[in-house]
């Protein structure tokens, strides 16, 4: 697909697929889409594996939209851009914007073919700078 | 003595790596209890937990670490930290690891060691976006590399690394979990400058023990 990949990074397992349920919801399968949350423990966190694994199933050409909830969603994202390192990297983006709002919104932009560019200001514009 | 190798010669070629992951497994799950109730104080509590899963992933691969040169196994164990610990501290623990094998020579004396924990300690604060003063790990990490950088022993590193951590408690939080309850924050030890204080004696008991 030729259409900006979005990522969905939670603590919350159950906020994650929500989060993807709602932007399904926008975008039907217009926009590679994938999810993780969860420290691949049972229990609450993010994991970089499971990151990594969400953005090869999410991976377009065109780049892919992380969004995240809090702070070690961040953090454990941008190392996994890190690990996935290059040619890919550099069309890997870590947005800072709210997880559902900016999920809902980047994928709404991603779907009428915007580029990985105009997709991260979309969900920038949803953060108070 | 080993206090002698670190200072003099500095040469860690005499210390084994298994028994050194040994050792900061050991007190890591000696203490993962308190550094969960200190994270349960002022963050999301699951760092005891957290570190003490990382640490035993590196224990059973332990072997393995030891048999490559020194700079290839401490990027392993980052990696493999920042694969298992599962929170904020993975990347975080991972890259001082990682970025520290980055650096360091295969028998680094006192100097190579000093500077390569100086760039390691640079990158964990890009890492997590922070600096001294925020009631981090940074907090230690920083005095322990001063106390490198005086020549002092071991053991005296050691205790700067637990009197660091003591003063993270009347700090406020910037950055992480605990930043969000602002001032409330302040009359709490910061849970990863108490691991790193952890892991600093341990390692340095190793080495003495060794030596």
């Amino acid at each position: 697909m030729s259409n900006v990949g979005i990522v969905i990074v939670s603590h919350s397992p159950l906020v994650a697929e929500g989060t993807a349920d709602m932007v399904r919801q926008m975008v039907g399968d217009e926009v590679p889409l994938a999810w993780c949350g969860g420290n691949g423990h049972g229990g609450l966190g993010t994991n970089v594996e499971a990151i990594m694994g969400a953005i090869d199933k999410a991976w377009s050409e065109a780049g892919v939209a992380i969004l995240v909830d809090l702070g070690g969603a961040e953090t454990n994202s941008e190392m996994a851009v890190e690990m996935i390192g290059e040619p890919r990297a550099h069309k890997i983006i870590v947005c800072n914007a709210p997880i559902v709002e900016g999920a809902v919104m980047a994928a709404t932009e991603a779907s009428g073919g915007a580029s990985l560019r105009e997709v991260v200001a979309t969900a920038h514009e949803l953060s108070p700078s | 003595m080993s206090t002698e190798t670190l200072d003099k010669t500095g040469t860690m070629d005499k210390v084994d790596l298994k028994t050194l992951i040994s050792a900061t497994a050991d007190t890591i799950a000696a203490h993962a209890d308190e550094l969960t109730a200190l994270d349960q104080a002022i963050g999301d509590g699951d760092h005891g937990l957290n570190m003490k899963r990382g640490f035993e992933a590196v224990r059973t691969e332990a072997e393995a670490f030891a048999a490559k040169p020194l700079p290839e196994a401490l990027k392993a164990i980052g990696t493999k930290l920042v694969m298992t610990v599962g929170g904020a501290s993975g990347p975080l623990f991972g890259t001082l690891f990682m970025a520290l094998g980055k650096e360091i020579s295969a028998e680094p004396d006192r100097a190579s060691l000093t500077a390569a924990f100086g760039k390691a300690i640079e990158a964990v604060a890009a890492r997590g976006k922070s600096q001294v003063g925020q009631k981090t790990m940074l907090d230690v990490l920083q005095p322990v590399h001063d106390a490198l950088l005086q020549g002092k022993t071991g053991l005296e590193i050691a205790d700067v690394a637990d009197s660091a951590a003591d003063a993270t408690v009347p700090m406020k939080a910037l950055r992480g979990r605990a930043s969000f309850l602002g001032d409330r924050s302040i009359g709490h030890m910061d849970a990863g400058g108490r691991s790193v204080a952890l892991l600093v004696r341990a390692v340095v008991e190793s080495i003495e023990g060794q030596a």
